[in-house]
C-alpha cells in the first residue's frame, strides 16, 4: 500500500497537463484519484509522473447546452447523482451515478475520470452507452469527439491516447425515458455491479421507436447490447422479454467470484428486461 | 462541569466518544518518536515451497535502507510463543520453508516506509515450489505433509465424551444414538455445511512500535493488542527479561474481533531491530497485507446429523467436521474449536456425539474470531434443528422448547461435563415469538407467496459460553502460562480515590471499541457516588494497570467488571470508616451519592469526595491508627463461565431471479443477565448482529487450490455496511447469574452466535416452495440462484 516514487505535476490548465503528458510517456492523469491511487499503492501501476487535473478552474459545472447537457472532466460522481438537469433528460446516468461507490468515493471521484478508467464493472459507463453519450477528448492537437459506443474499448482501457484527456462528457437530450438497474457485489444496489444494464428508449405509438442498451459487469467491458437493441426495435412492451434474451450478443462473459459464466449470463438478460422495463415505463 | 450520576442500567453517553468521533483519539500509528525507523516484509508468493537462497545486497543499496534480517538474525530467539502449543509454531520468519502465500521471509529496516517497500521489493528470494495442501478434505488425507516433523496434518481431534481425559469422566454417547436410529420410528436429517473461513477486518490494522532502552534494560512497545499483559509476557520470555523489564502499552485500539488476541512476529521483530539498531522501530499493517499477517477465523466443514422422533424428541445430535487451524500453530489455534464443544448440544437436554478434527493447510493460521468455535457450533445446531423441524413438519420454537433444558433444571449439567449455572430459554423465545407476532410472520409469508413472492421467516436460539472460569481450566491452557505468566483467567481492577476526590481506576482488559471507560466508571459511580465526570478508567498499560488477562471471549464484564466492582466495595468499606469519623456517626450509616456521603436519614449532613479524600491522605486527620491514602485492588476468580442465551428472527425476502437477498426485519431477545450499561449492550448486539450477517451474506476467505488468497483485498472481501442492514429489532430476557455479583453475563459474541444461522434459517424458509433445502455461506446472490436451479432440476 506504497506506491514507489513518482513524480507530481499540479498543472494549471489543461494544456499545460496535455503538454505534461506529451513529454513523458509514463505520465498519469489524475482527477479524483479513487481509482488510481490505490492501483498505485498496491503497485499495480507504477507511473513515472501523476498529472493532477483537479486543482484547474471551471472544469466542475454541468451546463444545459439546448441538444445536449455537458458534464466537465471535474464534475463528481455525488454532483450527477444529485443534478436535477440529468434526472430529467438522464435518468440512468444518475442512477448509476448514485450507486457508485460509497458516498466517500461520490464525493471525491468523478464521472470523466470513471469514464476514463474504463473498468469493466463500473456503472457509469453503462450508462454513457445508453444514452449515446459523446467524449470530448483534449490532446496536443486540440480536441475531438469520441462516440461512448466506440469509447470502451478493453478491460481498464478507452479509446483515450496516452497524451489525451477526457475533459468533457456529453449527454444528448433525446427524449424518451432511461433507466439503470444492477446487481451489486454486496447485493441490491451495492458495490461495483455483478451485472449492470442501462436502457434508454423512445417510444412512438406504445412502439419503441430507437433505443440503446448499455451492459457493464458481465464481460470483458463495458459494451451495447446490439441484438438487444435491434429486437426492441419497432416493438412494444409485450417485446421486451423477448429482446432481453439477446442481451448478450457480442459479448464475452467473464466468471468471476461473484458469478459463473451461467449466472452472469443470465442475469445479464434479466436486468435488460428490468432496465428496459423501466426506460419504457419512463418513456410513456 | 457536568455531574453525572450514574447506577448500573442506566443509559450514558459513552466516555470514549468525545475523542473517538472527532479523530482525537490516539492509536501505535499516532504516537512519533524521535529517530524512528520503519519495517517492511518480503512475503512468500508460494503457499509451499524451500527458500533456496535469499540476497538482500540490492535491498541494502538503497538509501535508507539501514537493514536486512533473515531467520538466521533470529532463530536463536525461538519460534514465536504460543498458549496452545500444538502443532508447528510459527518461526519468527520463513526458516528454510514457507508455508502460506504471504509468510514472511525477510524484514527490511528503513528510514521510512517507502524506502523500506523499495527494499522489501529488491530482496531476491529464489524459491523451489513444493506441492501445497489446501483444502480441508485434502489436507486431512495427507496426500501432501505441510510439517516433515509432525505426524500427520491433523493436529488433534476434539471428541464430546473425551475432550479433557482424566479430568472429565464422561458417557460415550454413541452407542445410544446409534442405538436410536435402529429404530422405526425415528426421523433422521444429516447435512454437510461449510462454515467458511473469514478474515477478521478491525478498522485498525494491527500496529507496532518498539523503543528499546539500553540505558534502562527496558523496552516500550506499543502495539495494538487486546491482550498487553500476555505480549508483555512473551516479550520478556523470548528476550529473557523480567516482565517488568517490558512495558507494553495498548492505546487507542480501534477493533479487534479477536484477531488481536494473540501475539505475533511482528511484535517480537520489531523488539529485536530496535534493540540492533538503537532506535525506535515501527510496523504498521497494510490493507492489503492483513490477509497475510494477521490470524483469520471459522473455515469448518462437517456433517451435522439429527435423529429424532415425528413428535420432534432429539435422540441424538452428532458432529463430524474439519476445521482449519491454517500452517502454523499460535496463540489458542487447536483450541477454538473445544470452545464450540462447549456450547456443542446448545440448550438442549439432548445425547451428544461430537468429533472436530484440526487440519493443517498451507494457509495463514485460524484462531479466536468473534465467537470462536461458538459459532461455528450453534451454527450447525441450529440448521440441524430446523431441518429436522421442517422434516417432521413440526413449527421451529416447538422444536426447540420440546429439547431446551427447562428453568427448573438448572444448574444443568452439558454432555460435555460443564454445568450451567441459570436459563430460562422457553420464557426467552416465548417472549420474542409473541412481540414478533410469528404466526403473523408466516401468514404474511403465505400471503407473499400468493403474490409470487418469495419471504422467509427465520429462527434460531443459542446459548454461549463466555467469561471463563473456574481457575482449574488454567490447567487446560486458560491462562497466559505459555507466555511465562502462570495465571488464570482471572479478572482484576484497582479503584484509588486520588487526594482531590476523583478517581481512578486501572483495569486489566484491552478494550477495542467495547466502552470500558463507561461501563467500568457505571460500575464504581454506582458503588461510591462519585460522578461518571471524575472517574477516568486507565487500561491498556502493563506499567500502570494491574495484571490482567485481557479482553476476548465476551469476559471483561463479568470477570474484571467484578473484580473493579470487588475493589470499589472495599474502598467503600473504608470510606464508610472516614465518612463515620467525619460525621461522628456509625459506619453502618453512611451511603454514598451525588458526589459525595451522607449519613442515612439525614440527606444534608454530608461531605463530598474531596473532603474524605483530604482525610484519607491526612491520617491525623482521620480515625485513629487507619493507614493513609484511599485505594484497592480486588482480583475476581470465577466459580464458572456465564451462560447467557437468546433468540433471533429474521424476515428476508429472496429475488429468485437473481437470488438476492434483502433483509427485512431482524429481531433479537438476548438475556446476558444484569445490564450495566443498556446502551452499549444493544451495541454490542448490533454489531455482532453485523458481523454474523456479514459472514451468512458477504463474506468469505477464498483460497484457490495453491493457496493463494483470492478476496484479500476489500474489493473482493465485502463487509457489511450500515446500508445495507436494517434496523434491529432488539429486546431483552433478564436471568441474572450468581456467578459474579454484578449478576451480568457476556454480551460481545453474543450477536455473531446467534446470527448467521438465523439468516440461513430464513432464506432456506423462503425458498422451501422451490425444494431449497441448504445453501452454504456466504448467501451471495449466485450461490443462492445456484440452489435454485440445482433444486428446480433435482
Amino acid at each position: 500500500m506504497y506506491p514507489r516514487s513518482f513524480d507530481y505535476v499540479a498543472a494549471g490548465s489543461i494544456e499545460e497537463a496535455v503538454g505534461v503528458l506529451a513529454s513523458n510517456p509514463g505520465a498519469k492523469v489524475m482527477s479524483g484519484g479513487m481509482s488510481l491511487i490505490p492501483m498505485m499503492k498496491l503497485r499495480l501501476l507504477s507511473p513515472e509522473t501523476v498529472v493532477d487535473i483537479g486543482r484547474i478552474g471551471g472544469l466542475d459545472t454541468i451546463e444545459d447546452k439546448g441538444d445536449y447537457i455537458s458534464i466537465g472532466a471535474l464534475v463528481r460522481h455525488g454532483a450527477v447523482a444529485s443534478s436535477a438537469l440529468i434526472g430529467e433528460h438522464a435518468k440512468a446516468l444518475q442512477q448509476a451515478a448514485s450507486w457508485t461507490g460509497d458516498p466517500q468515493v461520490r464525493n471525491r471521484g468523478t464521472l470523466c475520470g470513471a469514464l476514463a478508467h474504463a473498468d469493466l464493472a463500473a456503472d457509469t459507463p453503462a450508462a454513457a452507452l445508453a444514452l449515446g453519450a459523446t467524449m470530448v477528448a483534449q490532446g496536443p492537437g486540440g480536441t475531438r469527439e469520441i462516440a461512448a459506443a466506440d469509447f470502451f474499448v478493453d478491460s481498464l482501457m478507452s479509446a483515450l491516447s496516452p497524451d489525451e484527456i477526457l475533459v468533457e462528457a456529453r449527454i444528448p437530450k433525446r427524449g424518451g425515458g432511461s433507466a439503470y438497474d444492477k446487481l451489486g457485489r454486496r447485493g441490491g444496489h451495492s458495490d461495483y455491479a455483478v451485472a449492470g444494464v442501462a436502457a434508454w428508449v423512445s417510444v412512438s405509438d406504445g412502439v419503441v421507436a430507437d433505443c440503446s442498451i448499455g451492459i457493464t459487469g458481465v464481460g470483458t467491458k463495458p459494451t451495447l447490447a446490439v441484438g438487444s437493441m435491434e429486437a426492441m426495435t419497432g416493438q412494444g412492451a409485450n417485446g421486451i422479454t423477448a429482446a432481453a434474451d439477446r442481451a448478450l450478443e457480442g459479448v464475452t462473459v467473464l466468471e468471476d467470484l461473484y458469478g459463473s459464466e451461467a449466472y452472469k449470463s443470465h442475469l445479464a438478460k434479466v436486468y435488460t428486461r428490468r432496465a428496459l422495463e423501466q426506460a419504457f415505463a419512463a418513456a410513456g | 462541569m457536568t455531574a453525572t450520576m450514574s447506577q448500573v442500567g442506566g443509559i450514558v453517553r459513552r466516555k470514549e466518544d468525545p475523542a473517538l468521533i472527532q479523530g482525537r483519539g490516539v492509536y501505535v500509528d499516532d504516537i512519533k518518536l524521535n529517530g524512528e525507523l520503519t519495517v517492511a516484509f518480503v512475503r512468500s508468493p508460494f503457499a509451499r515451497a524451500r527458500i533456496i537462497s535469499i540476497d538482500t545486497s540490492a535491498a541494502l543499496a538503497i538509501p535508507g535502507v539501514r537493514a536486512v534480517y533473515t531467520i538466521d538474525d533470529v532463530r536463536s530467539l525461538g519460534p514465536l510463543l504460543a498458549q496452545i502449543p500444538i502443532g508447528k509454531l510459527r518461526p519468527l520468519l520463513a526458516d528454510g520453508v514457507v508455508n502460506h502465500v504471504g509468510e514472511a521471509v525477510a524484514m527490511v529496516v528503513a528510514e521510512d516506509r517507502y524506502q523500506a517497500e523499495d527494499g522489501a521489493e529488491a530482496v531476491v528470494v529464489e524459491y523451489d515450489q513444493l506441492p501445497a495442501s489446501v483444502g480441508l478434505k485434502f489436507s486431512a488425507t495427507d496426500e501432501v505433509k505441510i510439517h516433515d516433523d509432525l505426524d500427520s496434518n491433523i493436529l488433534h481431534t476434539w471428541v464430546s465424551h473425551d475432550w479433557w481425559p482424566g479430568v472429565f469422566e464422561l458417557e460415550d454417547h454413541r452407542p445410544a444414538i446409534a442405538a436410536a436410529k435402529e429404530r422405526d420410528d425415528v426421523v433422521i436429517v444429516s447435512q454437510e455445511m461449510v462454515n467458511q473461513r473469514l478474515i477478521p477486518v478491525a478498522i485498525e490494522p494491527r500496529a507496532v512500535l518498539a523503543d528499546w532502552s539500553h540505558g534502562y534494560d527496558r523496552v516500550t512497545l506499543y502495539t495494538s493488542s487486546q491482550i498487553p499483559h500476555a505480549v508483555a509476557g512473551a516479550i520478556a520470555k523470548t528476550f529473557g527479561l523480567p516482565v517488568n523489564g517490558v512495558h507494553v502499552i495498548a492505546p487507542e485500539v480501534g477493533g479487534g474481533f479477536g484477531c488481536k488476541l494473540n501475539v505475533y512476529p511482528d511484535e517480537v521483530l520489531v523488539c529485536f531491530a530496535s534493540h540492533k539498531l538503537e532506535a525506535p522501530v515501527r510496523w504498521t499493517e497494510t490493507r492489503r497485507e492483513a490477509g497475510y499477517s494477521t490470524i483469520q477465523g471459522r473455515g469448518w466443514i462437517g456433517t451435522a446429523t439429527i435423529t429424532g422422533t415425528r413428535d420432534g424428541e432429539i435422540l441424538g445430535y452428532e458432529l463430524d467436521a474439519l476445521a482449519d487451524m491454517g500452517a502454523y500453530s499460535q496463540n489458542f489455534t487447536v483450541a477454538i474449536p473445544v470452545l464450540g464443544l462447549y456450547v456443542a448440544s446448545g440448550q438442549y437436554n439432548i445425547p451428544l456425539a461430537w468429533s472436530v478434527k484440526c487440519v493443517a493447510t498451507n494457509t495463514q493460521t485460524t484462531d479466536a474470531y468473534r465467537g470462536a468455535g461458538r459459532p461455528e457450533a450453534a451454527y450447525y445446531l441450529e440448521r440441524a434443528i430446523d431441518m429436522f423441524a421442517t422434516e417432521i413438519g413440526m413449527h421451529p420454537g416447538d422444536v426447540r422448547k420440546k429439547n431446551f433444558f427447562k428453568k427448573e433444571d438448572f444448574p444443568a449439567t452439558v454432555p460435555i461435563g460443564l454445568t450451567m449455572d441459570s436459563g430460562d430459554y422457553v420464557t426467552n423465545l416465548d417472549k420474542l415469538l409473541e412481540s414478533s407476532d410469528y404466526a403473523g410472520l408466516k401468514a404474511m409469508q403465505e400471503q407473499a407467496r400468493s403474490e409470487g413472492r418469495y419471504v422467509g421467516v427465520g429462527l434460531s436460539t443459542y446459548v454461549e459460553v463466555c467469561g471463563f472460569g473456574p481457575s482449574i481450566l488454567a490447567e487446560f491452557g486458560f491462562g497466559w502460562d505459555g507466555y511465562g505468566l502462570p495465571s488464570s483467567f482471572s479478572g482484576s481492577g484497582l479503584v484509588r480515590i486520588n487526594p482531590d476526590g476523583s478517581a481512578t481506576v486501572f483495569i486489566g482488559t484491552g478494550p477495542s471499541g467495547q466502552g470500558h471507560e463507561t461501563t467500568w466508571a457505571q460500575i464504581v459511580s454506582d458503588r461510591l457516588g462519585i460522578a461518571m465526570e471524575m472517574i477516568r478508567v486507565a487500561h491498556g498499560d502493563t506499567t500502570d494497570s494491574p495484571m490482567g488477562i485481557g479482553t476476548f471471549g465476551s469476559r471483561s464484564a463479568a470477570v474484571d467488571g467484578a473484580a473493579t466492582y470487588e475493589a470499589a466495595e472495599k474502598v467503600r468499606s473504608k470510606a464508610s470508616e472516614l465518612v463515620a469519623h467525619m460525621l461522628e456517626a456509625s459506619a453502618e450509616d453512611v451511603r454514598f451519592a451525588d458526589g459525595g456521603a451522607h449519613i442515612v436519614g439525614t440527606p444534608g449532613h454530608k461531605v463530598t469526595w474531596a473532603e474524605i479524600a483530604e482525610v484519607a491522605y491526612k491520617p491525623h486527620k482521620g480515625p485513629e491508627g487507619m493507614e493513609a491514602g484511599l485505594e484497592a485492588h480486588a482480583v475476581f476468580s470465577p466459580g464458572n463461565a456465564t451462560w447467557p442465551f437468546g433468540s433471533h428472527i429474521a424476515v428476508v425476502e429472496v429475488d429468485v431471479e437473481t437470488g438476492n437477498v434483502d433483509i427485512l426485519r431482524y429481531l433479537a431477545m438476548d438475556d446476558c443477565g444484569n445490564v450495566i450499561s443498556p446502551m452499549i449492550v444493544d451495541g454490542q448486539i448490533h454489531g455482532g448482529i453485523a458481523q454474523g450477517i456479514g459472514q451468512a451474506l458477504f463474506e468469505e476467505a477464498v483460497y484457490d487450490e495453491n493457496g493463494n488468497l483470492l478476496s484479500g483485498s476489500l474489493v473482493d472481501y465485502p463487509l457489511p455496511t450500515a446500508s445495507d442492514l436494517p434496523m434491529f429489532e432488539l429486546d431483552r430476557t433478564v436471568t441474572p447469574t450468581d456467578v459474579n455479583p454484578l449478576g451480568v453475563k457476556g454480551i460481545g459474541e453474543a450477536g455473531t452466535i446467534g446470527s448467521a444461522q438465523t439468516l440461513v434459517n430464513a432464506v432456506v424458509d423462503a425458498l422451501a416452495p422451490l425444494g431449497v433445502k441448504h445453501i452454504d455461506m456466504p448467501l451471495r446472490p449466485k450461490k443462492v440462484w445456484q440452489a435454485i436451479q440445482d433444486a428446480q432440476e433435482a
